[in-house]
């Protein structure tokens, strides 16, 4: 049984049909296209597959697209303005802060909801929003590293 | 600044190397920040159809019957694959070197050795479909005993894991049972030693848990070919496996990869590839066949558990003159890759430290386990951990800092190894003082000056010294109370000079038998490996 739904992602207004209690992740990819999001465990616990739901991080693999109707959606192939990379994209490159970059999706999307609301943060702010995301090749210490890089940016631009 | 060794392949090698200490952009950098990386589950293609298997819930056990009748009616289902559909059910990874014996099928059709072994396959219209069918599948099995540890698995009369290896050994070159390595007189040596030590090392196996999940994508192309893409990371070893169980040409696989989402290891034992091919093949249709993270964890190899036993023996001047191995490495229920960690583990053995009597028995044996495979230098690794643990031990039972100790037993350029070829190239000891020295870790001048080169720590001792710290410079951290008299260079028998014995050192002279002489200066290193492993580079 198939349910209409209709969504932002990335600020563009999706219409679409989606299984009856088929997961924001699979609708995204496998319906919708997008697939900047990635999948890791289909089951809630590694952070891949991180959206911004409303502004907000949400695994999406274990979040109903259903609920979603009517909301913004983030991704990161929404996370580029054009030909500019998000200051997030290029402290990540700047710093190393990926290597087989499967999880950096989710990590990027983690990351911008941290800035978003708080552009300022500790590295025990970042830590603390990234502690849901693994990340198997880094050690997380230049993906930490990258996001207070990019905080400073943001600071430096509005000073 | 650290000398480098240019004079290694010096005629083939331009010497404009000017990488070091400049950071260089990863190519594939600006995908992953992107989210446009092409990894291979981020290919589309209409009418895909999807591969799900049923696993062993039993360690071991006999399938008396499978029931799939029910399966084969649920909705969606377009085909159930078989044991007897695989063109070449048994396979074992090495054999496309030559290396052991195909022991290991792609689905199992009379027993099941190890807990999530493959026995059938289910071809669906999703996912979800495939899994419903599978949960209408009945299996009959009569359990039997499993063994599940190592050592357990040696005694007379254990379970017989392996049908291919029914003791439980792998066999080496048609015969031998384990790897064995025989230098010097260990047990004369314990004899003379001033302290014997011996402890047991247990490792537990390890999962790589890559956030990429093993999977692949086949999908039909013309002229009988597919291609599929994959997250293998050993690209070509997957094709001609993946040929070899389908009974095909290499030329009929066109293999799309190289975006990997993580590996560490566990993606070099073709899971997936040869199912995925097979259900492409007998549905016409393009299929994945992708692990899910449960999947991934109890049936993707880990790591092995090896269980090691070291015993050393060491002189008060902290001279190691004896080390005995035996080791046991925990393959599983088949043979994958842990027959060529074994190899690995010998050649390491004993460690970068020479020691003239070595002793070493190493087994790759078969449990009801899931089988293990390569992971971040395996083989190697666990024994490393064992050994610097003991090496820890050792330094505390002569009273020695951990570091000279190591350094003073450390491989010098032109030392006779334990596998009868020269060292060459070596730097542990310059390794260890540059650690020191980043770590404020205190050394004292005589180890500070020692060196690799050939001669090591008396005749070449100004070369280390001349790039390191200048003469007559103030040593930046005051050297430490000698607790016992400790012997400051290592010394080893050499017929032509005579022996330079420091004074105080007392007299162990006697107790290791001179080991082999060294080959003629002409013998190259890997002409000697050929000679000890039968083949060059496994």
């Amino acid at each position: 049984m198939k349910t209409p739904i209709q969504f932002h992602l990335n600020g563009e207004e999706i219409a679409t049909f989606a299984e009856s209690g088929a997961n924001l992740l699979d609708v995204l990819r496998e319906t919708v296209g997008d697939l900047s999001v990635k999948g890791g465990c289909w089951q809630g616990t590694c952070g891949t597959c991180t959206v911004l739901v409303d502004g907000a991080p949400r695994v999406s693999c274990v979040t109903l697209a259903e609920s979603c109707a009517g909301k913004s959606i983030e991704t990161v192939a929404g996370l580029r303005r054009g030909a500019d990379l998000h200051p997030l994209q290029r402290a990540f490159m700047e710093r190393f802060a990926a290597q087989c970059g499967y999880c950096t999706p989710g990590m990027l999307m983690a990351a911008k909801a941290l800035l978003d609301r708080n552009p300022n943060p500790t590295r025990a702010d970042v830590v603390d929003a990234l502690c849901g995301n693994v990340c198997r090749c880094t050690g997380y210490e230049p993906i930490i590293q990258a996001v207070l890089d990019a905080a400073r940016g943001n600071d430096r631009r509005s000073a | 600044m650290l000398e480098f060794r240019k004079d290694i392949f010096a005629d083939e090698r331009d010497d404009n190397l000017i990488e070091i200490g400049q950071p260089t952009q990863r190519q594939d950098m600006l995908g992953h920040v992107t989210g446009t990386s092409p990894y291979y589950d981020d290919h589309r293609f209409a009418n895909l159809l999807h591969l799900k298997i049923l696993r062993s819930p039993h360690a071991h056990a006999r399938i008396r019957s499978i029931d799939d009748s029910a399966a084969a009616r649920a909705p969606g289902v377009k085909r159930i694959i078989r044991a007897a559909d695989v063109p070449v059910n048994l396979n074992t990874l090495l054999s496309l070197i030559q290396f052991g014996k195909d022991d290991e099928p792609s689905l199992a059709s009379d027993v099941v050795r190890y807990k999530g072994e493959p026995i059938l396959g289910i071809v669906a219209t999703s996912e979800r479909a495939a899994l419903e069918a599978l949960a209408l599948v009945r299996v009959s099995y009569d359990q039997l005993p499993a063994v599940f540890d190592v050592e357990e698995a040696l005694k007379p009369g254990a379970v017989s894991v392996n049908a291919t290896y029914p003791k439980n050994t792998f066999e080496y070159y048609g015969k031998y049972d384990h790897q064995k390595l025989r230098f010097g007189d260990v047990e004369n040596a314990f004899k003379q030693a001033d302290v014997v030590l011996e402890d047991r090392y247990q490792m537990s196996p390890i999962e790589h848990a890559p956030t990429e999940t093993n999977g692949s994508i086949a999908v039909p192309d013309t002229n009988g070919r597919f291609i599929v893409y994959t997250s293998t990371q050993a690209l070509f070893f997957s094709l001609d496996t993946s040929a070899k169980i389908n009974a095909m040409q290499s030329n009929q696989l066109h293999f799309i990869g190289g975006t990997v989402g993580g590996g560490f290891g566990g993606k070099v034992d073709t899971m997936t590839e040869p199912l995925a091919i097979l259900a492409a093949r007998l549905t016409g249709a393009p299929v994945r066949y992708r692990f899910s993270r449960h999947e991934e964890m109890q049936f993707g190899s880990p790591r092995g558990a090896e269980r090691i036993y070291v015993k050393d023996g060491v002189m008060k001047d902290g001279r190691i003159v004896a080390r005995q191995v035996r080791a046991y490495f925990d393959s599983g229920a088949y043979t994958r890759l842990s027959s060529y960690a074994v190899v690995k583990c010998v050649a390491h053995i004993p460690g970068p430290y020479t020691i003239p009597n070595v002793n070493a028995d190493v087994f790759c044996i078969f449990t009801n386990r899931t089988p293990a495979t390569a992971m971040r230098g395996f083989g190697v690794t666990a024994l490393d951990f064992a050994l610097e643990c003991q090496m820890d031990k050792l330094a505390v039972a002569v009273g020695m800092d951990p570091l000279e100790f190591r350094i003073l037993n450390a491989y010098r350029d032109g030392d006779m190894k334990a596998h009868r070829r020269l060292a060459k190239n070596c730097a542990l000891i310059e390794c260890a003082q540059v650690a020191a020295e980043r770590a404020n870790w205190p050394l004292r001048d005589e180890f500070r000056r020692m060196s690799s080169r050939e001669g090591g720590s008396v005749a070449r001792a100004g070369v280390a010294d001349r790039t390191r710290a200048p003469a007559g410079a103030p040593a930046t951290v005051p050297p430490q109370p000698q607790p016992v008299p400790q012997r400051v260079t290592y010394e080893r028998p050499a017929p032509t000079a005579p022996a330079r014995t420091a004074p105080a050192a007392p007299p162990p002279r006697s107790a290791p038998p001179a080991p082999p002489s060294a080959p003629a200066g002409s013998t190259h290193g890997a002409a000697r490996f050929s000679s000890v492993f039968g083949t060059r580079r496994r």
